[in-house]
């Protein structure tokens, strides 16, 4: 169970009647769900189910062709990632994408980005590092420390990225997703490949920045007991449509569900 | 020696101290520590305040003279401070282990009479909240780090800030109750309680009084010219007394400056940042350094590797002589000169060495080889007797018979001594006061003169150093009647860099036998420059190849065995290489690191019997080993090597 209450219903995100295709095939069809303020939500199904392409439209990388998405109480116009990004929805991958040859810091420093002052931070005072450049550099360098000691990773602040394993910078991503001051976070299976203990971590981290910071999350997690341990609600897709959608407890006995999962015999 | 005031009688107290450090030297930094990745620095005159508003704080929740308050956690500035706030309002600090298991904390909690702690995070908290129900007593806990915990909204769950807060408040020109409580101390008072984590049995509350904390503080910072412009890092365990002596006694002795590392895991770049000018570690620390040297030198370009070898041998024949004072012809300076500048600065300015006038090895024995190492490079490397209830003031190796496996000379004001049994005893004004209600185990040790019976086993050498043998529990002997410390036998193993751990046997045996655990990194490395085998720990530990090659290792301490002593059935018949590390994880180790028996005897009791029996290999079910996370319950075989003479 998420420590955070959903006591407000207020929704954060709607996506109406979405369905999405790749020429002939249809990785989405007619999906609708919603997302709500300081929840965990989670989005589960099968290899191939459509839950990246989902996560994907929600973050304005692919245009579905039918449906519409309601943001922050606004219909959503068709958006680039950027655009989405600088909405305040923030995400981190299913496979690792950092700058491997940056460091740790360098890499969440590039999350604060979009929140830097585009006046203060131009190419003069850069090269000449003084005034105004220096104290926008000297404040967002405190907010990415602030993760750093967050995530636990005052070790690896220098460290090339590269050369961590695998559940570091997974870690690290998720810094770099949490440095844009999200108001939705998308992780996109955030514990794939990891160990028990990495797993541990990465889902107390997650309770964690729900916790304390209040972000609404939208997760996709292959693993059924953290996904059942996490999250506030679940939706559940299969072949591109959404078969089930309520809290753990309700999918988990959903037959629709088991059946998807385990297959059935017809 | 120092720069201020030391007649000690009028300071014999810590909080004493702390007042005179905070009027002779208020602006020097006394602690440092590092917050969102810079360093803020606390000086005395603030921890002089933040100790007192604690004070009264905790003396408002209820803390009194005699009450027992465990500490628990890593070092930080806030926990050093409470050990302070607590004895400035006559209470007695019990620090705990961070890592200890919820079973050991009861244990301590119950023996201890705990009724409050004050707990670093948000773990330890929990580790205390468990145990209330066994544990009625405990009735109110104090946090650090507020970190996940908002829902800690129980009354009896203090944050350390607010209680502060709550001293804060009581603070005013007429309220002198910090300076009162504090006058009332007196040097003969229990300072603290340190736990030894015992190798063998139940724990035992060692009492130290501020007496003999600050004659031995005072003593050993004579003996190697430390003074209060000191910079140490505060790393190890706060329950031991190699830190307590350090970090907390030394540190108000001298007032020098204690910098808190970031994380239990920024060690490496913390010791870059600070190049503490004095530093005490277990030998597990010198080796892990030692073997990161190592790899990175295996990984350099080849010029890089021909200089490391070509100026660290020059440096194993010249530096020891150097520190020692002795003559060191002009071409031999030259050459060792030019290894300073490529080889030897550069390697303990990346570890931090640069500013190092003396460092201790302490807690067991270190390797030959590492220790020459550090010495041959110009680290001032000693190795330190910290015993828990001498306040690690017994022997100080003395300039010119530094060697790896003495601890020098009885130290000024240390008489000591060895009994026919061989067991060594010392008086030592650092001398503890007694065990925690433990008045049979007291009488055992400390005699009414002032011995204590140390429980380990030693000798003098030729030049009078004392060389340290093993623990007297340990030690036994075959069944053919020869003396044997398994522990005297595993140091020389250890010695050997393909042999990360050793466990001997003897004890009522009929010979010595020994379990290997290989250093798989190594083995690996080199066996890949003569063949083809490769592979991890699991696969390399059963391989011919291997054995062969501890064999050789063995054989070589053997050759030193019969040659060192009169009595050569102690060499090793028999050996086996285990496949799987000695591990903390099973309780195979003590927070120190050292071999925790009883647990390896029972865990490895079939390995055992094995060897004795003559078996030639030994199947056993394969470990559930928690650090691969592997279950798997196929069988596999430990061969058993036996050595011919």
């Amino acid at each position: 169970m998420a420590l955070a209450e959903t006591n407000t219903l207020e929704t954060v995100l709607t996506v109406e009647n979405i369905s999405l295709s790749f020429g002939a095939v249809r990785a989405i069809r007619d999906v609708s769900f919603d997302i709500r303020k300081s929840e965990i939500r989670a989005i589960i199904g099968p290899n191939g189910a459509g839950k990246t392409s989902m996560l994907n439209v929600i973050n304005g990388f692919y245009h579905p062709q039918e449906g519409q998405i309601t943001y922050r109480g606004a219909i959503r116009k068709q958006m680039r990632p950027h655009e989405a990004a600088a909405g305040g929805i923030a995400r981190t991958f299913q496979n690792v994408a950092l700058f491997k040859g940056m460091s740790t810091l360098d890499n969440i420093m590039t999350g604060r980005n979009l929140r830097m002052n585009k006046w203060r931070v131009n190419l003069l005072p850069a090269m000449l590092y003084y005034g105004p450049t220096q104290q926008e550099e000297i404040k967002h360098r405190q907010y990415v420390e602030e993760i750093i000691s967050f995530l636990e990773i005052e070790a690896i602040r220098k460290t090339p990225v590269g050369r961590l394993p695998y559940g570091l910078q997974k870690r690290v991503e998720l810094g770099r997703a949490l440095a844009a001051e999200p108001d939705l976070l998308l992780l996109d299976e955030p514990m794939a490949g990891m160990n028990v203990e990495e797993k541990e971590d990465m889902c107390r981290f997650v309770l964690d920045v729900n916790d304390e910071f209040g972000t609404t999350i939208a997760l996709i997690e292959h693993d059924m007991g953290v996904v059942m341990d996490l999250s506030d609600r679940v939706v559940v897709l299969d072949h591109g449509e959404k078969i089930a959608d309520g809290t753990p407890d309700e999918v988990k006995k959903d037959q629709t569900v088991i059946d998807a999962y385990l297959g059935v015999s017809n | 020696m120092n720069d201020f005031d030391t007649s000690l009688e009028k300071y014999d107290t810590f909080p004493k101290l702390l007042l005179r450090n905070s009027r002779v030297r208020g602006q020097h930094p006394a602690y440092r520590q590092k917050n969102l990745g810079i360093w803020q620095t606390i000086d005395w005159e603030q921890s002089a305040r933040r100790t007192e508003e604690l004070s009264l704080g905790f003396l408002s929740l209820g803390v009194k003279r005699g009450t027992n308050v465990a500490i628990i956690g890593q070092n930080t500035t806030q926990l050093y401070i409470s050990i302070l706030a607590i004895q400035a309002i006559g209470g007695v600090p019990v620090p705990i282990y961070g890592e200890a298991g919820v079973d050991e904390i009861a244990v301590l909690l119950q023996h201890a009479d705990i009724h409050c702690a004050v707990c670093q995070d948000q773990e330890q908290i929990d580790k205390m909240e468990s145990l209330r129900n066994k544990i009625p007593t405990i009735e109110f806990l104090v946090y650090e780090e507020p970190r996940g915990m908002r829902s800690y909204t129980q009354n009896h769950i203090h944050s350390i800030e607010s209680v502060i807060e709550m001293g804060r408040q009581l603070k005013s020109p007429d309220n002198q109750s910090f300076q009162k409580e504090i006058s009332l101390g007196s040097g003969s008072d229990v300072s603290i309680i340190l736990y030894t984590p015992g190798t063998t049995g139940s724990p035992k509350g060692v009492m130290l009084t501020f007496d003999a904390l600050i004659s031995a503080a005072s003593l050993l910072a004579n003996q190697d010219d430390i003074d209060s412009k000191e910079n140490t890092l505060a790393y190890l365990p706060t329950a031991w007394i190699g830190d307590h002596i350090i970090s907390f006694a030394q540190h108000h002795v001298l007032g020098f400056t204690v910098n808190c590392p970031e994380s239990p895991d920024t060690l490496l770049t913390d010791m870059r940042d600070i190049g503490p000018s004095y530093f005490l570690a277990p030998p597990r620390i010198f080796e892990q350094l030692f073997s990161e040297i190592n790899a990175r030198i295996s990984g350099a370009a080849k010029i890089k590797k021909s200089l490391f070898t070509y100026y660290i041998k020059i440096a194993k024949q010249v530096g020891p002589r150097l520190l020692n004072n002795e003559s060191v012809g002009l071409v031999e300076r030259i050459v060792y000169y030019f290894g300073e500048l490529v080889i030897y600065g550069p390697i303990r300015n990346t570890l931090g060495f640069s500013h190092l006038k003396v460092a201790y090895n302490a807690g067991a024995a270190i390797g030959e080889e590492v220790f020459s190492f550090y010495r041959a490079i110009g680290v001032n490397l000693k190795q330190l007797y910290a015993q828990t209830e001498s306040s690690a003031y017994v022997c100080v190796p003395q300039k010119g018979m530094i060697t790896a496996d003495t601890v020098g000379q009885a130290a000024p004001q240390v008489e000591l001594q060895i009994n026919d049994e061989g067991e060594i005893l010392y008086r030592s004004p650092g001398n503890f006061a007694g065990y925690y209600k433990d008045e049979k185990a007291t009488k055992a040790a400390l005699d009414s003169e002032g011995w204590f019976k140390s429980g380990d086993v030693g000798e003098f050498t030729d030049s009078g150093a004392l060389r340290i043998l093993g623990r007297a529990k340990e030690i036994g002997t075959t069944s053919t009647g020869t003396k044997f410390s398994p522990q005297y036998i595993e140091n020389k193993l250890r010695l050997h860099p393909f042999i990360r751990e050793a466990v001997a046997y003897g004890q009522d045996r009929p010979f010595v036998s020994a379990i290997i655990v290989i250093d798989a990194e190594r083995v690996g490395n080199f066996l890949e420059q003569t063949s083809e085998t490769s592979g991890g720990y699991l696969e390399l530990s059963q391989q011919d190849k291997v054995y062969d090659l501890i064999q050789s290792n063995i054989e070589t301490v053997n050759q030193t065995i019969s040659k060192d002593d009169e009595l050569p059935d102690l060499r090793i018949q028999s050996f086996l290489i285990l496949n799987r590390q000695i591990s903390s994880i099973r309780g195979e180790y003590t927070q120190m690191g050292k071999l925790r028996r009883h647990t390896i005897d029972s865990n490895y009791k079939q390995l055992v019997d094995a060897i004795y029996q003559g078996q030639n290999q030994v199947e056993i079910a394969n470990f559930n080993d928690p650090e691969n996370g592997s279950k798997t319950n196929t069988n596999s075989s430990i061969k058993i090597r036996k050595v011919q003479d």
